[in-house]
This record gives structure tokens, C-alpha cells and sequence, in this order.
């Protein structure tokens, strides 16, 4: 896998304007405040970690950045462009579904569950969405389909369902799928989670690979190896708020904070 | 299906090896012959009973295959089959709309459902039946125009009585299957940028079919027999059309057999298709063997003489 997986324009890493930016950003489920306020910045190019106890909204602010959850305060930005609203003037105004979808495309999720669509084969689950959104010929899909396929190790496995591939070629799809769309951000919501131990490494390196191409990548990981070694900024949260954020191996090797120590000594 | 007959023969015929098979008495049932033999007794006891009854057997062979018999049964398939048209398309866009996050939409699903689930269908025949009462004329404009009696044939009622009916129960059939698709489905569909529109029909609909298809069978089957409700709208069913016979030869309890014996071959036929339909739809979800039909495995065992392993 020494072909890189996308042939990027080469993004300069921390370019002028942030791939995303959270200003204050809050979410409450009903009466139960999630978010509390979160700033932070993802440069372009970059791979940004997020780490935290389950329950810290970490995997609930990454859903929020492709509109999955509506903020409920706060402004958050996708490459220069408010979230899930238009602001005229003073006034902000609801996207229609339409408007969400087509802002969506330009962003991958890789979820800890796969959810690959279970009746279509490998290489169908990756041809679907630039057929159906982007219009785009099956043969063409197909073909591109194929080499990513390839590029994340499972090209001979494109005719199988998902039902007969294991969790971590199932996810190695599912960042297939998501490639598909030539995304310029690429989120993943503990894509390792669900995996036996043994499984976990192959889908690290198909995302270490995908860092080095030079992908934007937002990730929520419990594996604290990949945030040491592929990441270039770490959030540590807790609460709904950022405890602690820095240089990953900073924040690993020397947390300044009571609380991430206690989580990091934990975990690691 | 040469990969089934290897399994079959493969590990079957091969004894275990090692130690000694185990060669053990198996344990008597004997309650199981004094209770086949007690109702074997009992269905005698009523075959007899029915034999000596004032009936005249010999007029169902002679009518089972009259014209008007068959014309009924052709119209029971055919109201059966359009109402249930009506019914799946109508029951699959009540759920929708049902499901819908649209207020308005979701309130006149949840009222078309509660209105025609909460009344009995033969009420609703009867209604649809005197709704010339309310409706003098029926007028579209320029495409059709006529009186409402004219327009309001009694298939016509029979139809959209038994269909819209269907509607109402097909779509919580339809709801119960695109409840049943994990949500992750729709939010990966969504995150990749596709509509509302094309998640449901190319990621939701597909997956809810495999809930959906086992008791849409049932419905059909329900249905066939639903219709000689219709009787009571004049509607030449296979019921009416016996019991017309009846009166004309004076043999009404006779023909009410024909008709019973009919309906019975009816839902055998529909029964025997809604299985290998199901066992269709199986094939494409995640279970890798399908289910080996009834008649494969009464074959196999009827070919070995003794059925090996016997789980009874």
C-alpha cells in the first residue's frame, strides 16, 4: 500500500482558512447539555484527534460538523461555510435538505458500525453514492470503485456482501464508500471500536496512509498509538467541554490537567 | 443446489469415528398413537355425521366446474388481486407519509388509518355502496362526467372498498418494516449526500422488504377471502355466484360447500406461492443457507426409507 489513496491537490497544512471552526458550539439532547461550549480549529490537511470518555460529546460534536445533529448555540464553519444555515445580515436562515445533502457530499464519515448498506456487495456499496448523487456512469464508479477497492487491500474481496467480510474489511469499505465521494474532509467516529484487536491494525493503516495523501481528517479514537503517531493536533474532552488540546504527543507524554491525567493513566 | 446435495449426503453417510456408535432404545411415545387414533375416531365420527346429513353430495361435482362458478372465481382473483394492488401501493406511501417529519402529511396518514382500521369493512362496502346518496354526480371536469350510479358499478365498489381498506392495514405492515431498518443505514446514506428520497428507495425500501413480504402473503390470503364480503354489493363473486345457483336449484347448502371447497384451493395455491416467495427474499438477506423446500425434504426422506436422525 505504498500508492497513496487520493490524489490530492496537496493542501498546505494550515492554510488561511480552517478546514473546520467551532466557535462555542452547544447541543443539548432535550433537558441533557452535551456540548458546552466548544472552540476549536482543524487546519486543512491536518489530522485532528479527538479523546475523551464516552460520554464527553466527542462522537456528538463530530456528527455535528456534517449536519447529522442540528447546535443548538454557537457557529460552526466547514471550510468558510456555517453549518446546516445561510446567515443574511444579522439573520440566520434554515438549509433546505437539499442544500445539507449537497454540502454533505463534500464530506466523508466512517462510522463505528460500518453501517455498510448489507444487500449490496462490496464494490456496489462503493459505487452507490457517486451514481445516485453525483450522476456519475456505472462504469465509471465501477472502475473507480475498483481501485479503492485496491487502495484499502480488498480488491478481491468487491463481490461479497458485507455479511461475509470481517468487521475490519467491512470498515476498509466503509472508507472506501466514503473516498468515493472525493471528499475534502474525511471523518471517523471510533472506527476501530468495534473490532477484535487483531483486526484494528489493518484499518489504522489504511488511515495512516490516507494522512500521509494529505486528507483533512477529523477522529474520534480511543487508540491512543495512532494519535501519538499520525496526529498532528489532539483534543482531550470532557463533559462537553475541551479539557485539554496541543501537539499529540505533548498532551500524551505531559498532561497539564488533573483530569486527563487521570483518564491518559487509564487508558495508555 | 449441488452445493445442498453435498451437504446432505456428505456427513450423513460417514459414521462417526472413534469410539462405538451409541445404539440406545429409543423412548416409546405411545401417547402419540392413542391420540392419533382418538382423532382419527373423531374426524370419522363427522366425516359420518356430514355423510348422513339431509345433503345432496352429488350436485357439487356436477356444479364444482360451472360456468358461472368459474367466472366467480375469476372475478374473487381478480378483485383479490387489485385491491391488493391498491393496498401495497396505498399502504406503502401511508407509511411514508406517516414517517414523514412534515406534520401535516404525517396527520392525514395517522387519520386515514385510524378512520379505515377503526370500522368494519363490510360497513365500509355498504357505505361506498349508498354513497349516491351524498354524490348525485361524479364530475372531472373535461375527462369524465356521469351520474354517480352510473360511474359507481358494483366492482368499482367492491374495489376501492376492499383496497382502501387494505391501505390502512398494509401501511402499518410497510411502517413496522422501514421501522425495522437500523438507523445507522439512513444516516450513512445521508452522510454520503443522498436525498431523503433516494435513501428510502435505494437504502430503507430494499432492506424493509424482508419484514414486509411474510405478512403482505398473509394479507393476500386474507384478502381472497375478504372479498365474498362483496356479495353484499352485488358484486358476481365466486359466494354470489354459488349462492345464485343455490337458489335457482335448490341446493343452497350445497353450493355453499362448492364455494368453501373452492376458497380452500384457493389459499392452498397462494399459500404454497407466499412460501417460495419468502424463501426468495430470504436468499438475499444475510442468512447464507436458503430454507430447503418442504417437498425436497419429504423426498429425502421418503428415498432413504427411514429418515436418519430423526429430530421428532
Amino acid at each position: 500500500m505504498s500508492e497513496k489513496l487520493v490524489e490530492s491537490d496537496a493542501p498546505v497544512k494550515g492554510s488561511a482558512v480552517p478546514m473546520v471552526k467551532a466557535e462555542g458550539v452547544h447541543k443539548s439532547f432535550g433537558p441533557v447539555e452535551v456540548l458546552k461550549g466548544i472552540d476549536l480549529e482543524v487546519r486543512t490537511g491536518e489530522v485532528f484527534c479527538l479523546i475523551g470518555p464516552s460520554g464527553s460529546g466527542k462522537s456528538t460534536f463530530l456528527r455535528c460538523i456534517n449536519h447529522l445533529e442540528k447546535i443548538n448555540a454557537g457557529r460552526l464553519y466547514v471550510d468558510g461555510e456555517l453549518v446546516g444555515y445561510r446567515q443574511k445580515g444579522d439573520k440566520l436562515y434554515e438549509l433546505k435538505d437539499s442544500e445539507v445533502a449537497l454540502k454533505r457530499r463534500d464530506i466523508g464519515m466512517v462510522f463505528q458500525r460500518f453501517n455498510l448498506f448489507p444487500h449490496m456487495t462490496a464494490v456496489e456499496n462503493v459505487m452507490e453514492a457517486p451514481v445516485q448523487v453525483k450522476g456519475a456512469s456505472k462504469a465509471q464508479a465501477r472502475e473507480r470503485a475498483m481501485q479503492l477497492l485496491e487502495r484499502v487491500g480488498l480488491g478481491d474481496k468487491a463481490g461479497n456482501y458485507p455479511s461475509q467480510l470481517s468487521g475490519g474489511q467491512q470498515q476498509r469499505v466503509a472508507i472506501a464508500r466514503a473516498l468515493a465521494m472525493d471528499p475534502k474532509l474525511m471523518l471517523f467516529d471510533e472506527p476501530t471500536s468495534a473490532l477484535d484487536p487483531e483486526l484494528v491494525g489493518d484499518v489504522l493503516d489504511v488511515m495512516r496512509d490516507l494522512a500521509e495523501s494529505g486528507m483533512t481528517m477529523v477522529v474520534v479514537t480511543h487508540e491512543m498509538g495512532f494519535a501519538r503517531e499520525v496526529g498532528d493536533s489532539l483534543v482531550f474532552m470532557d463533559g462537553g467541554v475541551v479539557v485539554e488540546s496541543g501537539d499529540p504527543r505533548q498532551v500524551l507524554t505531559d498532561p497539564q490537567h488533573e483530569r486527563t491525567k487521570s483518564f491518559l493513566s487509564k487508558v495508555l | 443446489m449441488t452445493v445442498d446435495i453435498d451437504k446432505t449426503t456428505g456427513p450423513a453417510d460417514t459414521p462417526p469415528a472413534g469410539p462405538e456408535a451409541i445404539k440406545a432404545i429409543p423412548v416409546r411415545h405411545y401417547g402419540r398413537y392413542v391420540s392419533a387414533v382418538v382423532a382419527l375416531a373423531l374426524l370419522g365420527g363427522i366425516v359420518y355425521a356430514f355423510s348422513q346429513g339431509k345433503i345432496n353430495w352429488g350436485t357439487i361435482p356436477d356444479y364444482f366446474f360451472d360456468d358461472r362458478i368459474l367466472s366467480g372465481v375469476g372475478k374473487t382473483l381478480l378483485l383479490t388481486v387489485l385491491a391488493m394492488a391498491i393496498g401495497i401501493v396505498g399502504g406503502i406511501l401511508l407509511a411514508v407519509m406517516r414517517l414523514s417529519k412534515n406534520p401535516v402529511t404525517s396527520s392525514i396518514a395517522w387519520f386515514y388509518i385510524w378512520f379505515f382500521r377503526g370500522t368494519p369493512v363490510l360497513v365500509q362496502l355498504i357505505v361506498w355502496f349508498n354513497l349516491g346518496l351524498v354524490f348525485e354526480y361524479i364530475n372531472l371536469g373535461p375527462f369524465y362526467k356521469d351520474e354517480w350510479s352510473d360511474f359507481m358499478t358494483p366492482f368499482l365498489t367492491a374495489l376501492l372498498g376492499l383496497g382502501l381498506n387494505e391501505a390502512a392495514y398494509m401501511a402499518e405492515i410497510c411502517r413496522a418494516g422501514l421501522l425495522s431498518v437500523d438507523e445507522g443505514q439512513t444516516e450513512a446514506s445521508h452522510a454520503l449526500g443522498m436525498s431523503h428520497a433516494k435513501t428510502l428507495r435505494r437504502i430503507v425500501v430494499p432492506q424493509a422488504m424482508r419484514v414486509i413480504v411474510p405478512p403482505t402473503g398473509n394479507e393476500v390470503i386474507n384478502m381472497l377471502k375478504t372479498t365474498s364480503l362483496v356479495s353484499v354489493v352485488q358484486y358476481p363473486e365466486l359466494l354470489r355466484a354459488a349462492q345464485d345457483i343455490g337458489q335457482t336449484s335448490g341446493a343452497p347448502a350445497e353450493m355453499l360447500f362448492l364455494a368453501a371447497a373452492w376458497y380452500l384451493l384457493l389459499t392452498s395455491v397462494f399459500s404454497i406461492g407466499q412460501y417460495y416467495l419468502e424463501r426468495y427474499y430470504a436468499k438475499g438477506s444475510t442468512r447464507q443457507l436458503p430454507p430447503t423446500p418442504w417437498q425436497k425434504v419429504k423426498a429425502n426422506m421418503l428415498s432413504l426409507g427411514r429418515p436418519k436422525g430423526g429430530m421428532a
